[in-house]
């Protein structure tokens, strides 16, 4: 242990699945229950919350829980909260309460996500989208051109790696290809049926080069990370996780007026904060909204330089579960589920504690990274079994 | 044809880009102090802090720094495939306009073409397209 440093303690999760019936608030509660059991805690001991992005009323299957919610429903006493949408990413919130940790503010601080967009789809009348007139903010330089989706943006950032670097969609497949082998191997995976090249080169296009399956797909499900501070870690039964380092760098907020994605300065940002090195890192756990992140990701954090991220997965067996570099091992975002960002942070927890069972990482492994973002927005933690 | 679009919000700092098209002009918020250009348009010069800003007529030429075709239907009415790409404008260091290249096969669009705006007039709004120049 040491002293005023940071620790993940118990992770939760919940089902995962499509249009479920059961209440955000409830799958959030699944999650909670089972952090606090892993952890051996109990609901009085915990002292803080921290969410990303907090309730999104205009559109609630993107966000349906508040901390406000949470906090009362569970009868939760809080010295310390947070959430809102404008920070780093979606691991922003755990960052956020590492630091409250570290000051002192929190002992012990549940950090979720809860996505129920598959179920909000599936029932407009119980969860309307709010539709605007006109559009403001950082959209207006988007939506007026029909670029509406993460995935155009992202896609453009794909395609200017491969006309630049010569990235092959045989490259970018292995991200999915690998992570639906590991969804296999994980009993909540939302997608547990094998993916070959084949059906991937055949798939259809949704915004060229991305396809199909180099996009994640709305879920319903909740995760959650306990972050614990040094001096309570004695209240805690399970083996804590140090957060070794953390970053979240941006260069230029802006979907399109950075050349490129903000993991590329997070990810320089990471290694500043720590004396391990890329060649320490036993497996990665990197955001695969859309799997040309996590290529951009891997060159991001020094595993290969700018622009040979595809030569470094070709054939997928470097980042395969027995490979030398473990990526997605629960599956990531494309096989899991779309646990927005938290999932990676969960796995790379499961595999420092050796409980990944068939999916289990081989050899002990020790230090993680788990990430999660695209575009503007990019976290990086580095997370250690000491 | 024209596109169903979601159309911005005009106030005071984003008017003159989206209205512009009126009168034929792409303009671009430039300070006065450091010369440098600013965009999305705000009060205040990222590179300076000077609050003395404001819109000059660009060229309205540029290149493609890169593209999509976009062929998912977001919208049931939505006619694809289309091409967004983001453009570089001459003479405009550091700002990127996302945009729509019109007037070709969406095929026949790649990284580095050079183009020119053309505006496409939505309501109040002149949103500025892109034209491959032969």
């Amino acid at each position: 242990m040491r002293a005023n440093e940071a620790f993940v303690t118990g992770i939760g999760q919940s089902e995962i699945g499509r249009k479920l019936e059961r209440h955000p608030l409830l799958l959030t509660a699944d999650a909670v229950k089972e952090a606090l059991h892993e952890a051996g805690l109990n609901i009085s001991q915990i002292d803080g919350v921290s969410t990303y992005p907090g309730r999104t009323p205009a559109m609630l299957g993107f966000s349906p829980v508040g901390t406000d919610e949470l906090i009362d429903a569970l009868g939760m006493k809080v010295k310390w909260y947070a959430g809102g949408s404008e920070i780093s990413s979606q691991l922003g919130a755990v960052t956020a309460a590492a630091a409250a940790v570290r000051t002192g503010q929190a002992r012990h601080v549940i950090c979720y996500r809860t996505v129920y967009e598959a179920a909000a789809l599936a029932r407009p009348e119980e969860y309307p989208v709010q539709r605007r007139d006109r559009v403001d903010g950082y959209s207006q330089w988007l939506a007026p051109f029909n670029a509406l989706s993460a995935a155009n943006w992202t896609a453009q950032y794909a395609m200017a790696h491969v006309k630049k670097y010569g990235l092959t969609r045989e490259q970018m497949a292995q991200i999915a290809l690998t992570g639906r082998a590991n969804a296999m191997l994980n009993p909540r995976a939302l997608v547990r049926e094998p993916l070959t090249m084949e059906e991937y080169l055949s798939a259809r296009m949704i915004s060229s080069p991305l396809c199909l399956y180099d996009c994640d797909r709305y879920n319903d499900a909740s995760t959650v990370l306990i972050v614990s501070a040094a001096e309570a870690l004695g209240e805690v039964t399970c083996t804590p996780v140090r957060i070794a380092a953390m970053a979240g760098a941006v260069d230029r907020h802006s979907w399109d007026q950075a050349q490129w994605m903000a993991c590329y300065p997070t990810g320089a940002d990471l290694w500043t904060k720590t004396d391990y090195t890329p060649a320490d890192v036993d497996t990665v756990q990197l955001y695969d909204g859309f799997s040309f992140q996590a290529i951009a990701w891997l060159e991001a954090l020094g595993f290969c330089a700018r622009g040979e991220g595809g030569q470094f997965i070709e054939g997928g067996q470097r980042i395969a579960l027995d490979g030398e570099l473990p990526l997605n091992t629960f599956g990531g975002q494309l096989g899991a589920g779309r646990l927005h960002g938290f999932g990676f942070a969960h796995e790379a927890v499961v595999q420092l504690r050796g409980k990944g069972g068939a999916r289990q990482v081989p050899g002990n492994p020790k230090l993680a990274i788990a990430t999660s973002g695209g575009g503007p927005l990019a976290t990086a933690l580095l997370l250690a079994r000491d | 044809m024209t596109t169903t679009r979601a159309l911005p919000k005009l106030d005071e700092h984003n008017r003159n880009f989206w209205t512009g098209g009126a009168v034929g002009e792409l303009r671009i918020l430039r300070c006065r102090d450091c010369a440098k250009y600013i965009h999305p348009p705000r009060p205040i010069c990222r590179n300076c802090l000077s609050e003395n800003v404001s819109p000059e007529v660009v060229a309205g030429t540029g290149t493609v720094e890169t593209f999509t075709l976009n062929y998912q239907k977001w919208q049931p009415q939505m006619e694809v495939p289309f091409v967004i790409a983001r453009v570089m404008l001459d003479g405009v260091p550091g700002v990127f306009l996302t945009t729509n290249i019109v007037g070709c096969e969406p095929d026949e669009v790649d990284v580095g073409d050079r183009v020119r705006v053309t505006f496409e007039q939505q309501e109040d709004v002149y949103l500025p397209l892109f034209e491959r120049i032969d």
